[in-house]
């Protein structure tokens, strides 16, 4: 039954946002809070000699100075966290347990916190805390750097392999009869979630132990109690994270373990409850961000357009303490029908931040690469940039000749070419004016893996006819709250106003992290299951109780509509929940349930797929480059909720946008410090700089996914969007640009080489 | 953040009075640039002295000119009638500037007074001869796409920020100020000052002198501004320009123009002015100034493209300012001083 679901539906905490009653994790009052400033470090590589806190302790309201030299021992991070691999070369994250050594692999790393009665209090005496360094030069560049490193596998799973090669990827090149060969570079990245990183730490005694509650901005609870439990050594029990509403992620905020692990390490110090809040500064250095990326993408052809060899080579860089690669082939080994197919992963390691997941990790700039370097061989051949990627449309994956479970890629291309008025434009590049400006068009396809994991809900149906669901899944703005509760709805047989989605603490049934666009797939069907459980337990009350109407029925002939329990046959004959529960004089029913992947994730091959179009306008004279149109099509599977999938896509979009034409911070080559550290100078596409998008959806459930046919849409946005304009920009000016972002200065510089 | 001592003003000579005697004392007007600065670390002060409610919001005719008092709010001052319809090169300057509610916080004598946004003057980790006195230039040898090509010295090459300051510079604005040495006047092109080995001053005000007013001059001809970005609003200058051009009949009878983006201070450019004086407007004179003006640009290694960059922006500037080409939008506004315009479908909807 799908009333609810597919239904454009209100956000269920929109209220609460915009009246400011949603409480983020810095907002919750704890009686006797304490507050800590963060020192950081002021070289990026050597060892502190020494930490002055003399003046930060006299200063009034000072409670303690928290560094490597006093703050509490932790284990070490482990070395996975279930399947994903934390640490080492591949690894997911910052490998480093905060302030239990001297050493500094980074400018902006902590060193110290300042814990205070007053926010304001704390942050000034970090200002007065000396450090003292034994430095050494950093290495910043990713090309000269001694440590590199060549990963066998992203996160260390088997199905994602970083170093490939299919067929003879170098001969089929060194044979072909049209062989292009070119380098794409993108700037690292931050996600800039409008809420930084903030967590409050609570440590109680209960029953004679140590109990530790944590208010942190987390998009994985659970991850964050594991990695907290391990670290001081307590049952997982002893960990509850609370987080009802993340203020954005990007990819951020999913295993970041190290600033919740200060906050517990300050609270444990002064014995009150302690919040830190980062600085926006700070969410330049330790939140995480993409890496910068240097790919080479060598395509073969034959005069007509088929590939015969495709090698995608990309470089990246990580911290002297992370392992992390950008995944960049993900796009690469998968789209097109290529025999001879390679691709390797690089990583520098620098003394530069920790890099992390960022909104669709490896898709979004290797897709740019990719999609570029096609746009490329397009010209090259003189072919349609859409007939080209049709001549090589791939029926059935090429890296592992599974079927797709669901791919309707053509229609995307098509619906788009429409959408934009492909046909109608003079495909020579240069060709096309509007006043002083040169207008080009551009398309780039998209893709998305379609990942599920295992996840569990509790749905409990009260005996006043309203239901409660929950699961410790989190609402990043994604709008979980939003289609949860419509799922629910639909599984429980109410009307959607009847129930309620609760998310967002681990005390919940367990859910995995929210990232890697899975979780509709991935907790939908846990909801599912759960609802069905709870009505379960429900029928089994009504057939058991002589005075129900249902007394003796079959459980399969009877169907939940509407708040009632019914024959399906006669369906006047059934009563509402309510008045089974009351009978039996309980309060309400309760069911956990579970679900996971199935072996159709060994059967088939999970992609969303999408087109984008592109139309952009340039003012060559000043390098100013504005979108003027972008129409996205995507096959996403079923469709949960058209405006908060909408909404999903639109800033997924606009997110590619900002990458392509504006975001970038950069590091001092010397130093290694941010030069970018605010939001006045790292710029996020502002409303000026948005078109109109036109983005529809296939709606073609998929048959294999699960019962609700959803792909996930968190990240397809972003991908495809880069190509789709930088393609745009060339056929406008006939300039390739193969440098992210496409910034004034660089058109300049090109059209000034021309 | 430190702490610090606050009081309100009550009068401009009592403003004064409590800055001038303390070296660590401070104006504070919208509190936009300085509270920032005080939150990095960069500023501290160890007074504020708040003249937000001193009566230095009014706007007067005067003799031929206006009178903009330096607590009118950026906003007011780029919405008032008189500014739109003779100066709206002041206008588009200030609506170019910043974000509508930065605006409204922001004032006319604090916008000329903001500080730099090299980003290493912004960061206490790093060197900053801005900053720390004889700490180096960081941005000399380090990324440098954002900083001067005209005025630089050893000791810095960070530019001045101000989009207003181009506008006040072209139509030779005079800031009026009292101080503890009584009131003044002070031509604004003479209001800020070339790096040199002391680039912690940005200014030639003495320590507790108030700008009172922001004086325009008599103007009777058309103004202009235009501002290149690296998004479509809320982001300061790659470079800007603002053009005052004054006619007799077909020819060019006074030209005066300034650059932002490209120095420590708005930056005139004299030679190509004195080349406009006596000519009949067209693309080859203008393209002939642009090439003068920037005859002496001395590059960094990341910002070259600012030469081509301002050349274009500059003869953009004076076609659309002599009538040659249509303005880009309503004059006065925000879409006639934005280099490309809004996003989305063309002509922009407006
Ligand atoms: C994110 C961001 C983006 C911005 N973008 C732009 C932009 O694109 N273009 C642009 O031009 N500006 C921009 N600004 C700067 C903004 O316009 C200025 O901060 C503002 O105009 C300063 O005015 P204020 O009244 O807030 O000054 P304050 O912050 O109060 O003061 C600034 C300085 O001036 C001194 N001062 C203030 N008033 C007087 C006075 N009457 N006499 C003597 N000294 C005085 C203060 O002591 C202080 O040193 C931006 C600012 C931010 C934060």
């Amino acid at each position: 039954m799908m009333d609810a679901i597919g239904q454009p539906l209100e956000r269920a905490d929109a209220h609460l946002k915009v009246t400011g009653a949603a409480r983020y994790a810095a907002e919750w009052d704890l009686p006797g809070l304490a507050y800590g400033a963060v020192v950081v470090s002021g070289i990026a590589r050597g060892t502190v000699r020494a930490i002055d806190a003399k003046a930060a302790r006299r200063t009034p309201g000072v409670l303690a100075v928290l560094t490597h030299e006093n703050a509490p021992r932790l284990r070490p991070l482990p070395d996975k966290l279930g399947k994903v691999l934390l640490r080492g070369e591949g690894g997911m994250t910052e490998a480093r347990q905060p302030l239990q050594d001297a050493e500094v692999y980074y400018a902006g790393q902590p060193l110290a916190v300042v814990v205070a009665d007053t926010h304001e209090r704390a942050r000034h005496a970090a200002t007065l805390v000396g450090v003292t360094y034994d430095e050494q030069p950093p290495e910043l560049a990713m090309t000269t750097a001694r440590r590199q490193a060549r990963p066998a596998t992203f996160l260390g799973s088997p199905e994602e392999k970083l170093q490939v090669s299919i067929g003879d990827p170098a001969a089929a090149l060194a044979a072909a009869p049209v062989r292009l060969e070119r380098v794409y570079e993108s700037a690292v990245t931050h996600h800039n979630p409008i809420e930084p990183l903030a967590t409050i730490a609570h440590w109680e005694q209960r029953d004679g132990a140590d109990f530790l509650t944590l208010y942190d901005t987390t998009r994985f609870l659970t991850g964050v109690q594991q990695i907290a439990a391990g670290a001081f050594s307590l049952p997982k029990e002893n960990v509850h994270v609370i987080c009802p509403f993340v203020g954005g992620a990007f990819g951020s905020k999913g295993w970041l373990f190290a600033p919740p692990l200060l906050a517990a390490l300050a609270a444990r110090m002064v014995g009150r409850p302690v919040k830190i809040e980062w600085r926006r500064q700070d969410m330049f250095t330790v939140a995480g961000h993409r890496s910068a990326t240097r790919q080479t993408l060598a395509l073969g052809a034959t005069p007509d357009g088929q590939l015969t060899a495709l090698q995608h080579d990309t470089q990246s860089h990580a911290s002297l303490v992370s392992g992390f690669a950008e995944p960049c082939a993900n796009l690469s080994r998968m789209l097109y029908q290529v025999p001879n197919l390679g691709f390797t992963h690089q990583v520098a390691h620098l003394n530069l931040p920790s890099p992390s997941t960022m909104r669709g990790p490896g898709e979004t700039v290797g897709g740019w690469a990719l999609e570029c370097a096609l746009d490329e061989l397009a010209t090259e051949l003189k072919l349609d940039p859409v007939a080209l990627r049709l001549k090589n449309y791939a029926e059935h994956n090429p890296e592992t000749g599974k079927p797709w479970s669901s791919k309707h890629l053509r229609d995307c291309y098509a619906r788009g070419q429409a959408l934009i008025g492909w046909e109608k434009r003079n495909p020579v590049p240069r060709a096309m004016r509007e006043g002083r400006y040169l207008v080009g068009y551009g398309m780039a396809t998209t893709m998305y893996p379609a990942g599920r994991n295992a996840a569990t809900a509790r749905a409990t149906i009260s005996a006043d006819g309203q239901a409660l669901v929950e699961s410790a899944t989190h609402e990043i703005g994604n709008g979980a709250r939003t289609i949860f509760r419509q799922i629910s709805a639909d599984g429980l047989g109410l009307p959607v106003a009847r129930v309620r989605f609760e998310l967002g603490d681990s005390a919940l049934p367990p859910a995995p992290n929210t990232g890697g666009s899975v979780t509709t797939a991935t907790v939908g069907p846990a909801v599912l299951a759960a609802c069905r459980n709870a009505l379960r337990a429900l029928r089994q009350l009504a057939v058991r109780d002589a005075q129900s109407p249902l007394f003796g029925a079959a459980e399969e002939a009877i169907e939940a509509r509407a708040g009632r329990l019914q024959l399906r046959a006669a369906p006047a004959q059934g009563e509402d929940y309510g008045a089974i529960l009351r009978r039996a004089r309980l309060p309400a029913v309760s069911a956990e349930g579970s679900a996971k992947p199935g072996p159709e994730k060994k059967q088939y091959s999970f992609y969303s797929f999408g087109a984008v179009f592109a139309q952009v306008r340039v003012d060559e004279a000043t390098g100013v480059i504005r979108v003027a149109r972008l129409c996205g099509v995507y096959d996403v599977g079923r469709v949960m909720n058209p405006p908060t999938a909408r909404s999903q896509l639109l800033g997924g979009m606009t997110m590619g946008l900002g990458a392509t034409l504006m975001e970038e911070t950069s590091y001092d080559p010397r130093t290694g410090h941010p030069v970018v550290r605010n939001l006045a100078d790292y710029h996020v596409p502002s409303l000026a700089d948005t078109p109109e998008m036109s983005i529809e959806f296939l709606d073609n459930p998929d048959p294999h996914i699960g019962e609700l046919g959803a792909r996930g849409i968190g990240e397809i946005g972003c991908v495809g969007t880069p190509a789709a304009i930088t393609n745009a920009v060339f056929h406008a000016t006939g300039q390739r640009l193969r440098e992210l972002p496409l910034t004034p200065d660089k058109l300049l510089r090109a059209a000034t080489r021309a | 953040m430190h702490p610090f001592q606050y009081q309100r003003a009550t009068s401009t000579a009592q403003a004064v009075a409590a800055v001038a005697p303390e070296p660590g004392a401070t104006f504070i007007a919208g509190g936009t640039s300085h509270l920032d600065l005080m939150k990095e670390d960069v500023h501290r002060p160890s007074r504020l002295v708040d003249i937000s409610l001193l009566p230095l919001k009014q706007i007067t005719a005067l003799a031929g000119g206006l009178r903009l008092g330096a607590g009118v709010s950026n906003t007011a001052a780029a919405a008032h009638p008189e500014i739109q319809r003779r100066y709206p090169v002041v206008s588009e300057a200030l609506l170019t500037g910043a974000s509508t509610q930065i605006r409204n916080a922001a004032t006319l004598g604090g916008n000329p007074l903001q500080r730099t946004r090299c980003p290493y003057f912004r960061d206490p980790a790093q060197p900053c001869n801005k900053r720390a006195p004889g700490s180096g230039c960081a941005a000399l040898g380090g990324i440098n796409r954002g900083h001067a090509l005209f005025g630089a010295s050893d000791a810095c090459v960070a530019i001045h920020p101000s989009d207003l300051a181009v506008a006040l510079a072209a139509l030779d604005a005079v800031v009026q100020t009292t101080g503890p040495r009584g009131p003044r006047a002070i031509p604004f092109p003479e209001l800020h000052r070339l790096p040199g080995a002391t680039p912690q001053v940005d200014t030639t005000l003495a320590h507790g002198e108030l700008i009172t007013a922001i004086d325009l001059p008599a103007f009777a001809g058309r103004s202009h501004y235009l501002k290149v970005r690296d998004r479509a609003s809320y982001a300061f200058a790659l470079v800007s320009c603002a053009v005052a051009l004054e006619m007799d009949g077909e020819h060019v009878r006074r030209a005066r123009l300034a650059l932002g983006g490209v120095a420590h201070k708005p930056w005139r450019l004299p030679a190509a002015e004195a080349l406009l004086v006596g000519e009949k407007p067209s693309e080859k004179l203008f393209r002939a100034a642009a090439d003068a003006a920037f005859a002496d640009a001395r590059p960094l290694e990341h910002n070259a493209y600012k030469i081509p960059l301002g050349r274009n922006l500059l003869v953009q500037a004076l076609l659309e300012t002599s009538g040659l080409q249509a303005l880009a939008g309503p004059a006065g506004t925000a879409f006639a001083a934005s280099v490309g315009g809004l996003a989305g479908t063309f002509p922009a909807p407006y």
